[in-house]
């Protein structure tokens, strides 16, 4: 175990988050704000509590859950799309670093940094909006195996891109859109019977369901259940990159 | 191969590469670096030089072939082989945001080596870096991003160590700043293998010389035993009348005419001690052909290697 290079690679990828610290820190920061003062306070304000916790507080989790994801799928991606765009791969690649520990590198870096922000948020959340942690190990726990999963995910991204649009494309165009209609902003029981059968569909519904149970012990679908999805989920990108560095595919053609 | 072949380092034995797009850059290559030696592979652009150091290096799969490099497979044992190996690639890949210090230091770590301040320094100060490690690399010039990426392959203490295209776009001070180098760590037992444009370079670096085109090695050998085996001298004589062929008498020398029989050339191996020229000028004399100028050239690494590319067939072994 090359742990040396393992924490090299950490560092590096730390490193290049504290040196953007406005872009990576601030800005999620400032729009979770806005996400605050206008559905929290503005909208929250005429709309009832939602089992009997107040709207400004039920939105929390569903807006830590959204920077999280978009937050480790960005690091990640970028982490690893870098070098390969800059061509400094070469160094990486001609290293004794099995893909094992380059995951831990670039992946552990990138969920430390969505954990913290998501943290942050939910620091930052308490200056709007009172509220309790009913389950705070679950919270962290939640928190942590997203952070991780998404986080290869976007390294899987990163892998597979060869553009800087390719790299921003799924994020835009799935995970978005999967994350606003993943229950942020409303439990899907409010939805028509029908769309809350679709909705099951969506990999981002457990999540934010288990997530918001750890804070109020409520959840739109049971708990063991958004727990295994994500494990499913992290198992799924795990057999993906295994099978990419297996090939070698796109990388050292 | 030749055969005082004691104590390889690196070996590479059916070496094919066929890139994704079909291309084969590659063919069957085989090759023994030798412990403590400088080598260097030349061969015009797209021969495949970068290719095989890559394969070398793990940055590229090959298609088939195996290579060890200190005794261990590059692929099955990579760690060890990777570990022992040193890369300054061709282009000027470099993370611009970085310091010097801190690039050299990742360098370390990445290749599993444990924190080595003073050694650090003393690479850093080896190239004249030490004054600017806290500069970042974007700002630097780009002979001071070569050495970057120098130091950045010494920062493991490599046993072997890729130099590909050195001398690309670099200045005179660089460059005789890293030949210094270079034969520095070939004292202290570093392996070098090199790929240069600069054939004077190779002839003055390398202890043997591999020669690549279309992705075939044409020849290895002792860069001494190739230029006696291919350095020729020749002696160009230019005559006061021109001649349409050459008297009988003058058979057995090895003379052709030129020049619409202006001037004849004689070729003659530069490593004997009797080159015959004495003989010849008397002989030409005694048959009344009269010169008003002569002059001798030696072919340099550069026809040996262009006649080598253009003429593989002739100069195999
Ligand atoms: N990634 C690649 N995909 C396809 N062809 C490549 C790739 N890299 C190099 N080649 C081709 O392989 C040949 C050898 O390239 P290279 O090893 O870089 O040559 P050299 O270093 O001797 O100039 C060239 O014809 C080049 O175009
Ligand atoms: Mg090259």
């Amino acid at each position: 175990m090359n742990i040396y290079g393992i924490r090299a690679i950490y560092r590096f990828e730390m490193a290049r988050t504290f040196r953007t610290i406005w872009e990576s820190i601030a800005a999620p920061v400032l729009t979770t704000s806005l996400y605050f003062i206008v559905f929290g306070k503005a909208i929250g304000s005429r709309m009832g509590d939602i089992d009997s916790v107040s709207y400004g507080a039920f939105i929390i989790p569903g807006l830590v859950m959204l920077s999280l994801l978009n937050e480790s799928i960005s690091n990640a991606s970028f982490g690893i799309y870098m070098p390969k765009w800059a061509g400094t791969i070469y160094e990486l690649l001609s290293a004794p670093v099995s893909w094992a520990e380059a995951l831990l590198g670039y992946v552990g870096a990138a969920a430390t940094k969505s954990v913290m922000l998501g943290l942050l948020i939910l620091g930052t959340a308490r200056l709007f909006v009172p509220y309790e942690i009913a389950h705070p190990w679950w919270m962290i726990a939640f928190l942590l195996l997203t952070a991780v999963t998404f986080s290869l995910f976007g390294f899987i991204i990163g892998l597979w891109a060869d553009s800087f649009q390719k790299l921003q494309v799924i994020p835009m165009l799935v995970v978005t859109p999967l994350t606003f209609l993943g229950g942020a902003f409303y439990s899907i029981n409010m939805l028509p019977p029908l769309w809350q059968k679709i909705t099951l569909f969506n990999p981002v519904v457990y999540l934010i369901s288990g997530f918001r149970w750890s804070f109020y012990g409520i959840a739109d679908v049971n708990v063991a259940t958004s727990i295994g999805m994500t494990f499913g989920f992290l198992i799924i990108c795990l057999t993906f990159v295994w099978w990419v560095f297996k090939t070698g595919y796109k990388i050292r053609n | 191969m030749t055969s005082d072949n004691t104590n390889p380092i690196i070996f590479v034995r059916g070496i094919n590469k066929t890139y994704s797009g079909g291309f084969q850059a590659l063919k069957n290559i085989n090759l023994d670096i030798k412990r403590g030696e400088i080598f260097a592979l030349l061969g015009p652009n797209g021969a495949g030089k970068t290719t095989l150091i890559s394969i070398i290096c793990g940055i590229v799969n090959a298609t088939s072939g195996t290579i060890t490099a200190d005794g261990h497979d590059t692929v099955r044992d990579y760690r060890a082989a990777r570990a022992s190996i040193g890369l300054v690639p061709q282009e000027l890949h470099t993370d611009a945001f970085e310091s010097v210090w801190a690039t050299v230091k990742f360098s370390r770590g990445l290749f599993g080596k444990a924190p080595n301040a003073a050694y650090l320094e003393k690479v850093l100060r080896d190239l004249s870096l030490w004054d600017k490690r806290n500069q970042k690399i974007k700002d630097l010039s780009g002979g001071m991003k070569r050495r970057v990426l120098i130091a950045k392959a010494l920062a493991h203490e490599p046993t072997i160590l890729f130099l590909d295209e050195p001398s690309a776009g670099v200045d005179v001070e660089l460059r005789h700043d890293m030949w210094r180098m270079v034969r520095e760590l070939r004292a202290q037992g570093t392996t070098i293998i090199l790929t240069t444009h600069y054939i004077e370079e190779a002839e003055e670096m390398a202890d043997r010389i591999g020669v690549i085109d279309k992705g075939e090695l044409i020849v290895v050998e002792d860069k001494a035993r190739l230029m006696r085996k291919l350095g020729k001298k020749q002696l160009t004589l230019v005559l006061r009348k021109p001649m349409t062929s050459l008297p009988a008498g003058l058979n057995a020398w090895p003379l052709t005419l030129s020049d619409n029989g202006h001037t004849l050339i004689y070729s003659f191996d530069s490593q004997k001690e009797e080159s015959g020229i004495a003989e010849l000028l008397r002989t030409l004399s005694e048959h009344g052909i009269d010169f008003k100028d002569l002059r001798s050239t030696e072919s340099s690494l550069e026809d040996i290697f262009v006649s080598l590319v253009h003429k593989p067939t002739e100069t195999q072994e």
